[in-house]
């Protein structure tokens, strides 16, 4: 197996001397990628969809996000910063958005924009699409939806909409804006603010024929406590910064729940979190959804408000976007300029499915392999325990017919076989020292 | 490879679990997108079609390198009219059965449109058997 300490598109990896092989991870992901050996936890990468799930999870923070060093930043002579609007919701209200703006600027920004100022035009857009394509639309806002999409549900793949997401019109946006003021490539530097994990692979290697005008990604929750430490310890503020802070309660709105879905014409539905995701793209490929033209579709619990380099409670976050959303106007002034180019930038190509070989190419030795692999399971406990190192019995029965495990992995068929004196105390612990490390076993001696 | 399901009559909410369990094995396989959806969009209006008219059944898939084969055989009261069964829209499903989202008609002509060979067996009072084919290529 393709196991490695890092994903897909490298936005995750797995420090291995501070990963304890606790297997809380193997547990949570959605395509079954993990396995523990040797005491530590490996990512199978082909299957990795990036959703952060397992950083979520670990104790010991051992999941590391792949992101880009903040003094990159420094590299160009104008720097912006795309923040999303979820960013300042982290804050509680007696925090001022000015301040944090201020803040933005001594730490080395320039430049300051909301994520979502494209969405009112996107919206727009998006109205458009729905009219002509197959329903229903899939939105295209959360790249984990987007990857597991690929991964798991390869026969929705044409539901997605080829339209881009907020952050890469906005980056877009600014990549004009710099081109028009006469402003050289080299000079200018785009960086986004993300609230999840998704969003780095997304940028790094992103779908549908596309390459993002970002030049680096800076995770949230490190960013949320360089500012919020400043803001403690009340840094004195030397430098200026522009604040393009032109934002619709629609754009504050949008990375929450139903925030996409309510401005859809038609039969729009909202579903987040992981496994009510996985629940309904299994009945949507089951054609047992009809009449729905809009799905919005997001991987995290309360959207991005949950997202995993959020800091603060879903639950708060949520409320403090839906607070500040009713403080602020409908619309805002750049709009206009925004439809102006939108149409041209927005459209992305077919988004390809990424298929996950599971035993073979060839569908007669698949057919062979599961077969095994059915008998295999039929053989285990059926407790899906993880003493094996795999997140079920299946996962395990489909590991040792791909040649990636042993059928004495197995805790309850070791049991057996040592009771039958077919193997010894000592190759049982060998077993399970290969499985769970060493340094394990030796504590208690 | 075989594979079995049981089917109750009148049981709505387990209906489809046959196809989605015949859809997780394809993938698995890698079959073709396309013929997935074939595959699942036969199997689960046949499965319904058990649910809503006969008493109980069971479900036989086979799979080979070329293709699925699938059986339906229920005991129930058969279907009086093949040829009018087979004619789009209609239907013969209670009014109960519609405002559950079934029932619409078109089942068979759907079932057959998706297969790439499609038979169907019935006698009165006794029950019916459908045996549709889906080549992989």
């Amino acid at each position: 197996m393709n196991i490695r300490h890092s994903t897909y598109h490298r936005a995750l990896e797995i420090t291995e001397n501070i990963c304890i092989g606790c297997s809380h991870c193997i547990k949570v992901c959605p395509t079954e990628a993990l396995r523990v050996a040797g005491g530590k936890a490996g990512i199978h990468a082909d299957w990795c969809i990036d959703c952060g799930e397992c950083y979520r999870v670990c104790p010991t923070r051992a999941i590391r996000v792949m992101d880009d060093d903040f003094n990159r930043i420094f590299d160009y002579r104008h720097r912006v910063l795309l923040v999303p609007s979820v960013f300042f919701a982290q804050f509680s209200e007696s925090v001022s958005r000015e301040s944090i703006f201020n803040i933005i600027g001594e730490l080395g920004f320039t430049e300051v924009c909301a994520v979502e100022q494209s969405v009112d035009t996107l919206i727009d857009e998006i109205n458009e699409y729905v009219k002509t394509e197959e329903k229903p639309v899939i939105s295209s806002f959360c790249p984990a939806v987007i990857r597991l999409i690929q991964v798991r549900f390869p026969s929705l793949v044409d539901h997605i909409m080829k339209l881009l997401p907020p952050i890469e019109i906005t980056a877009q946006y600014y990549k004009k804006r710099f081109e028009r003021d006469g402003i050289s490539e080299k000079d200018y530097g785009i960086f986004y603010l993300t609230p999840c994990i998704g969003k780095i692979a997304a940028v790094k290697s992103p779908v549908g024929g596309y390459t993002s005008p970002i030049h680096g990604v800076i995770n949230m929750d490190y960013f949320y406590n360089k500012v919020y430490l400043a803001y403690k310890q009340r840094i004195p503020i030397t430098n200026s910064i522009i604040i393009n802070s032109e934002l619709s309660s629609k754009g504050v709105l949008f990375p929450t729940t139903g925030g996409e879905s309510s401005h859809i014409k038609g039969k729009a539905l909202a579903i987040d979190g992981m496994k009510n995701v996985i629940d309904f793209l299994e009945m949507l490929e089951n054609e047992e959804i009809k009449n729905v033209d809009f799905l919005e579709i997001r991987a995290c619990d309360e959207s991005c408000a949950g997202g995993i380099l959020s800091h603060r409670n879903r639950f708060l976050t949520a409320d403090s976007l839906r607070n500040f959303a009713t403080k602020i106007p409908g619309t805002h002034k750049l709009v206009e300029e925004y439809k102006k180019f939108c149409s041209a930038v927005v459209h992305m190509d077919k988004i390809e499915p990424r298929s996950m070989v599971k035993y073979d190419r060839d569908i007669e030795v698949a057919i062979k392999k599961m077969e095994n692999a059915r008998e295999l399971k039929e053989l285990f406990p059926g407790i899906d325990c993880g003493a094996c190192g795999a997140p079920s019995c299946e996962a395990l029965a489909e590991d040792v017919v791909r040649g990636q495990a042993d059928i004495n992995a197995c805790i309850f068929l070791r049991t057996i076989f040592e009771k039958r004196g077919e193997i010894t105390i000592k190759e049982a612990i060998k077993i399970m020292e290969d499985i769970w490390g060493k340094e394990r076993f030796d504590k208690n001696e | 490879m075989h594979f079995e399901y049981k089917v109750e009559g009148g049981d709505f909410t387990l209906a489809g679990y046959a196809s989605s369990q015949i859809k997780k094995t394809l993938k698995q396989l890698g079959a073709d997108p396309a013929v997935i959806k074939r595959v699942v969009v036969a199997l689960y209006e046949a499965e319904v079609n058990i649910v809503a008219h006969a008493y109980r059944g069971v479900i036989y898939a086979d799979i080979q390198p070329g293709g699925i084969t699938l059986r339906l055989v229920d005991e129930g009261p058969g279907i009086p009219d093949v040829e009018m069964a087979m004619t789009k829209g209609f239907s013969t499903a209670s009014p109960q059965v519609r405002e559950m989202g079934f029932g619409a008609g078109m089942g068979l002509p759907n079932i057959s449109e998706n297969a790439d060979s499609f038979s169907i067996e019935t006698e009165i009072n006794k029950g019916t058997t459908l045996t549709i084919g889906i080549n992989f290529k």
